[in-house]
């Protein structure tokens, strides 16, 4: 039997908030434990939360940016449960109200299709401490520097059919919190973790199979691996005539393999009701026209004008439009050469994200700026070297050599266009080629091929390649 | 010197006729003295109050003082005092010192007050006898077989004796007002929002207030004026500006409409307490009140709504009791689970369990929408029913409760029994009104109380009339035999 894999996702995003969601206490990462951790987070007896509003900012921000409805009145709940590192026995959520209702975000896959992904909603939340069962010989450390930190969980509609869409989707949702600058969605510091809810049915069938859940998975490559194990089990489970059980897994990466964590039976009872300690918050138009008002252009708008005022083909504009630093350093670059966004695409797609990834650069540390790039296409345009010789060019900049002129002037990479010292070498190849000249003149044209190399290597790669194919046309049918 | 008013002691204190140390000191010695009949205070704070009395003799005598300088007060020990033992009468807060100070507290602090300890109180606010603590039950001034009534029975008994001038104690459903009655005492549970909770550790939050006990309507809006305001710690609480409540305090009576809800003067009220109210009525005419009955069609589904929301309130609020970060931890727990269970089952009290208990009931799912959704449709129609009375009159006028006080260890046969004190008390909280208890005389050598019901902020009438009152009575001047 065939089967359809059928995949909805969770997202927490943590919020680039100075200060916690419910208390003055900072956020910032890798402090020594506890010292980040104030009387309300600690859930001393009698403290109260008092909501930041600057999350409720970034919240709304994201719903615009996902074209979600944003809900005038939304209601903070409790969610009941013990656990030593949520101090006050509950965690603050959303539950009925959510801040964010609906809303869906367009992706974009390698074979260039676009796919549209539902969101069903948005809402924000606490996170929790941190249990830290190593070096405590038999006890357990807790570290409560994160409790109260703001999240938003993303709760995406089944809409994903593949790990690839999956991924695809967890990078455009990466790609645009980081461009509405409310995370820094650092997946190794846990600040984008996503949950996956996995099912499998027969092709054809409309009816959703029981879903597992596989939780906290921390980047876009287990994603992917997490889901399509998953997914092969689930397959095996149903090929055996066996059910799935409804139950939350846990990935393992070392052994790429997930694992029964809890069944549904056992899922807690989490007596969600509204915190009596916070007023529901009431947002209106003028509050989220002011957001609105503040919002960078998105990756989808950034996409639709690439292609427009750049003339870039999709797969191009997508690429630089989804990630920030790429789509700058685009700009940028085209900001010194007008006329050359194509090249200046097609450079940074090619020796530039090639470098970078070798070096392991961000894009920002890489040696090569956006002026020296627009220079190197300048002077391949102008004639001053090929294309050919502008890799050369390229690699020295890489090393930083000094500047594309200076470099070109330094090395003598300069193009040789003077006719009559073109035509001066050509005319001593053929005069020590007779038998190629014969073969060309009996028909075999390909040959000249082999002339233009013959000049290439005579002249280092520095003569103009269509000059030369030209001089070489006419002198060779004399 | 002990039985004076706020107004009388201050004026003593700023013309230094008595220094604020000989006057702590009074105070302090009468807590020697009879506590041990009364056990009304969990924490006394000798030292502490000492060295405060003696800065507030130097603001004294440097004239930066206020109405509170160098008064001393009790606090309920519900109320987190930084560096001072904060139990809220329960085992499992035993060894809790609060690191930080409750916004209110802080204000009495800030005004000059001097604090003489820590009251007792039903474990966490959860009684209504001051039977259910830790430390022992408490007894009544008037009557030492008496309980002083609950959750505030310390702060009560400990006024009503004069152990105090005057002490803070909190209301979620009468826990102020049920003792000033037994204790003859005035106490005011203000509007919902008015005293920040900032501090006061939660039993149910959504109903909990704090307020000022104390022998005169006078003295409790002294208090009242430096307790309450807007609080950025505290987002229930509410931006409406404080008014000074003693200006008022001597405004006429006349004209104003007075309303009897039929309701409350049911087959649950004894005699002795309806013949006491008819008298207070009769005054109150006298000093140029109108009477009106009035209908709060809904009162008697208060307790059973009250009894689903308050439990299911602080079956959450005390959950951060878990034996992990602060507070009693059993002995070699076995794992996180046994850690988790014999921290609290041996932590709490049997009433404490017992509230939890039908709290975690209340909002599992499946039963959620029977019982917490309704109750909260049933407060909204509480509150209705309040909304339409003011349409009409002024001010309500009620019993605060059934009976006078009753025999320590008599009220303990069902739940339900005890539950039922707090009939006439809970609808103010449901419905987040301010309310007071004043003194209304004496049947069978137990004071009673009459209970006065305001519009949202109205604390001021509340005051006024019971001041009024105050002004031609003298049930409030009495003193306990022994005392």
């Amino acid at each position: 039997m065939e089967f359809e894999t059928v995949i909805g996702l969770e997202v927490h995003v943590q919020l680039a908030t100075k200060s916690k969601l419910f208390s003055a206490a900072a956020t910032t990462f890798g402090a020594e434990p506890n010292t980040q951790a104030c009387a309300i987070d600690l859930g001393m007896p009698g403290v109260l939360p008092v909501t930041n509003k600057e999350a409720i900012r970034m919240a709304v921000k994201l719903g615009l940016g996902i074209d979600g409805e944003i809900n005038y009145e939304s209601v903070f709940a409790r969610k009941n449960y013990f656990y030593p590192d949520l101090p006050k026995g509950y965690q603050i959520s959303q539950y009925e109200l959510p801040i964010v209702k609906g809303g869906h975000l367009d992706i974009y896959l390698e074979d260039g299709t676009k796919k549209t992904i539902g969101i069903t909603r948005a809402h924000l939340e606490e996170d929790a401490g941190k249990s830290l069962h190593e070096d405590f010989h038999g006890m357990t450390g807790i570290d409560l520097n994160r409790a109260s930190t703001p999240l938003v969980e993303v709760v995406s509609e089944p809409d994903m059919r593949s790990a690839e869409e999956a991924v695809a989707y967890l990078k455009t949702l990466h790609t645009l919190v980081r461009h509405l600058e409310i995370s820094d969605a650092n997946m190794q510091e846990g600040s984008f973790r996503c949950d996956a809810n996995v099912s499998v049915r027969p092709r054809g069938e409309t009816k959703l199979g029981t879903r597992t859940e596989i939780k906290n998975i921390n980047s876009f490559r287990f994603v992917e691996k997490a889901i399509n194990y998953e997914v092969e089990r689930q397959i095996n489970v149903l090929n055996n005539g066996d059910k799935i059980t409804q139950e939350t897994r846990l990935y393992d990466s070392e052994k790429n393999e997930t694992r029964s964590m809890r069944s549904k039976e056992e899922a807690e009872d989490y007596r969600y009701f509204p915190d009596p300690d916070l007023l529901p918050i009431i947002i209106d138009d003028l509050f989220i026209d002011a957001i609105r008002d503040t919002l960078p252009e998105l990756p989808q708008q950034k996409f639709q004008r690439f292609q427009q005022e750049y003339k870039l083909p999709a797969y191009e504009a997508n690429t630089l439009a989804n990630n920030i630093e790429l789509a700058k350093y685009f700009e940028d670059t085209v900001r010194h050469a007008k006329n050359s966004a194509k090249s200046i695409a097609n450079w940074m797609l090619g020796e530039l994200t090639a470098h970078i990834n070798r070096d392991n650069l961000e894009t920002i540390a890489c040696p090569v700026k956006p002026q020296h790039l627009a220079m190197l296409i300048k002077r391949i345009e102008d004639n001053t070297i090929s294309g050919k010789i502008a890799k050369t060019v390229f690699e020295a900049l890489w090393n930083k050599e000094g500047e594309v002129d200076e470099i070109i002037a330094n090395k003598g990479l300069k193009q040789i266009t003077d006719n009559t010292e073109i035509e001066k070498i050509i005319d001593t190849i053929i005069k020590n080629n007779p038998k190629q000249v014969e073969q060309f003149k009996t028909g075999n044209e390909k040959i000249i091929g082999y002339f233009i190399g013959q000049v290439m290597q005579t002249t280092q790669g520095k003569a103009n390649p269509k000059q030369v194919n030209d001089i070489l046309q006419t002198k060779l049918k004399d | 010197m002990h039985t004076k008013s706020i107004k009388e002691l201050s004026k003593l204190l700023h013309k230094k006729t008595i220094s604020c140390v000989e006057l702590t000191k009074i105070f302090l010695e009468r807590m020697e003295k009879y506590d041990s009949k009364l056990n009304s205070f969990i924490t006394v704070t000798d030292e502490l109050a000492l060295i405060q009395a003696k800065n507030a003799d130097k603001r004294i005598a440097e004239n930066k003082t206020t109405p509170l300088t160098g008064i001393p007060i009790a606090h309920k020990d519900l109320f987190c005092t930084k560096d001072i033992k904060t139990s809220c009468g329960s085992k499992i807060l035993d060894n809790f010192i609060s690191p930080y100070e409750a916004t209110m507290t802080n204000k009495l602090k800030q005004a000059g007050m001097i604090l003489l300890g820590k009251t007792n109180m039903d474990e966490f606010a959860m009684g209504s006898s001051n039977e259910n603590s830790f430390y022992g039950h408490v007894c009544n001034p008037w009557n030492l077989q008496n309980v002083p009534g609950g959750s505030s029975g310390g702060s009560a008994a400990a006024v009503a004796a004069y152990l105090t001038p005057v002490a803070t104690g909190t209301d979620t459903g009468g826990s102020i007002r049920q003792p000033a009655s037994y204790c003859n005492l005035t106490g005011i549970k203000p509007t919902y929002g008015r005293i920040s909770r900032f501090g006061m550790v939660a039993f149910a939050s959504s109903l909990d207030q704090a307020g000022p006990m104390a022998t005169s309507a006078e003295d409790a809006a002294i208090l009242l004026n430096h307790m309450s305001g807007f609080d950025v710690q505290d987002s229930t609480s509410m931006q409406e500006p404080v008014l000074d409540y003693t200006a008022t305090l001597n405004n006429s009576l006349k004209g104003v409409t007075i309303g009897l809800p039929k309701e409350y003067f049911d087959e649950n009220l004894t005699t002795g307490v309806a013949v006491k109210i008819d008298n207070v009525l009769t005054e109150l005419e006298r000093l140029g009140a109108k009477l009106k009955e009035i209908t709060l069609p809904h009162s008697k589904l208060s307790a059973p709504a009250y009894y689903i929301i308050a439990p299911a309130e602080c079956s959450s609020n005390l959950a951060r009791f878990d034996g992990v970060r602060y507070g009693y931890r059993c002995k070699n727990p076995l794992d996180l689970e046994d850690l988790y269970a014999r921290s609290r089952g041996e932590g709490f009290g049997d009433e404490v369990k017992r509230r939890i208990m039908v709290g975690t009931y209340a909002l599992s799912s499946g039963y959620y929408d029977a019982y917490y959704l309704k109750a909260q449709k049933i407060r909204r129609l509480i509150a209705d029913d309040f909304k339409r009375a003011y349409e009409d009159v002024d001010i309500i006028l009620s019993p605060t409760t059934p009976t006078p006080s009753f025999a320590i260890g008599n009220s303990s046969q069902t739940p339900i029994e005890m539950y039922l004190n707090d009939i006439y008390t809970i609808p103010a909280n449901l419905a987040g009104l301010p309310a007071l208890s004043m003194p209304a005389g004496f049947t069978e050598g137990l004071p009673i109380g009459v209970q006065l019901i305001g519009n949202y902020f109205k604390e001021a009438n509340l005051l006024n009339i019971a001041h009024q009152y105050q002004q031609v009575t003298d049930w409030h001047q009495q003193i306990p035999e022994g005392f």
